[in-house]
């Protein structure tokens, strides 16, 4: 068994299921979202506006931002191991992509509730 | 006809290089690779490739031909050759000790790695364990794997992480135990293999798939591995 402390969930297997998971959240939110923009009768300010003040759609959202920051880890991860050798380099780099997806989940709930 | 050769003796040369060599064939013929090699080791008794069995049992005559790899000795001229050229390269990834041989550690190791025999704590009977024909039948398309090493040196996944990734040929050897009745280490083989590394480094390229010799199928294997974790894990 090979082990890892930087991997998602330690375990491959739960990895894999995560990845899978979270690209059915992101499909599923992105199809929401160009279907809401082509068929939307009103597209405004204020309609976008109303539309996240729900809070179904801020959950949504939220799923799909933390569905979006698993995914982008997983896959970047997986990036990072196989092309960056040296370890002090890939550590630095998965920590900017750690570092970047914590800003990203912050600002993206700061957002969403400003609305 | 023009062969391209990848020669690389440590002891001699600086750094590996190409070597072009423009052989006729005699008698026109479509002969095999390792034929051909033969020839040009008469010309040049320095060439070095392995070879043993000359009819696809052995799996030592791996090589890449003209950009894919199989092995020489089943792999006809005309299944290959190009515009009248023919470039040979190593196994690629691995280390090369000589002109065409590699360095097979590494794909060894992670032969070992998967405990390639049977496991079975229970007292042996007097005759043989046996199964039956539908269970015997579950291991069709991975014993025939003759360790080659095609598949593994055609993974990219291999490639970059040959320390941690079984690779496909590893793989197909692991499920081969996985699927056999009479084993009983099913549990502790599938713990082994739960990390991000030894089988979810596949991303289902088949490239192994695509260059198997004996036209076996390792992403299957690998998929039938992963359905045996999830079971597991759900």
């Amino acid at each position: 068994m090979v082990t890892s402390i930087t991997s998602f969930g330690r375990s491959g297997l739960y990895d894999w299921m995560m990845q899978r998971v979270t690209a059915a959240v992101l499909m599923a939110y992105t199809i929401f979202m160009i279907g809401y923009l082509l068929f939307s009768s009103d597209l405004s300010y204020a309609s976008w506006s109303s539309l996240f003040q729900n809070t179904a759609m801020r959950i949504f959202t939220l799923l799909a931002i933390l569905s979006m920051v698993a995914h982008a880890w997983i896959g970047l991860w997986s990036v990072s191991t196989d092309y960056i050798k040296k370890t002090s380099i890939r550590f630095a780099v998965q920590s900017v992509c750690g570092l970047l997806a914590f800003i990203y989940v912050v600002w993206g709930i700061q957002i969403l509730w400003g609305v | 006809m023009l062969v391209s050769v990848y020669r690389y003796n440590p002891e001699t040369d600086d750094a590996p290089y190409m070597q072009d060599i423009h052989i006729e064939i005699p008698g026109g013929k479509d002969i095999m690779v390792l034929d051909l090699l033969q020839l040009l080791k008469e010309k040049d008794p320095s060439m070095t490739f392995r070879r043993s069995c000359r009819e696809g049992v052995c799996g030592s005559d791996g090589m890449n031909m003209n950009g894919k790899n199989g092995l020489a000795c089943i792999t006809a001229l005309s299944q290959v050759v190009e515009k009248d050229k023919l470039v040979l390269r190593p196994l690629p990834g691995l280390p090369v000790i000589r002109d065409l041989v590699v360095d097979m550690t590494q794909f060894y190791r992670q032969y070992e790695k998967v405990k390639p025999f049977l496991i079975n704590d229970t007292p042996a009977p007097a005759i043989e364990r046996l199964q039956t024909p539908e269970d015997r039948a579950e291991l069709d398309g991975l014993y025939e794997c003759i360790l080659c090493a095609c598949c593994s040196t055609a993974c990219p996944s291999f490639w970059w992480n040959p320390d941690k990734f079984i690779g496909p040929s590893g793989l197909l050897q692991a499920y081969r135990f996985l699927a056999d009745t009479r084993d009983t280490a099913r549990d502790q083989r599938l713990s082994e293999l739960d990390d991000p590394f030894s089988v979810f480094r596949c991303h289902g390229i088949m490239n192994c798939v695509n260059v198997c010799p004996k036209g076996l199928n390792p992403t299957k294997a690998i998929g039938k591995i992963r359905n045996m974790l999830l079971q597991r894990a759900t």
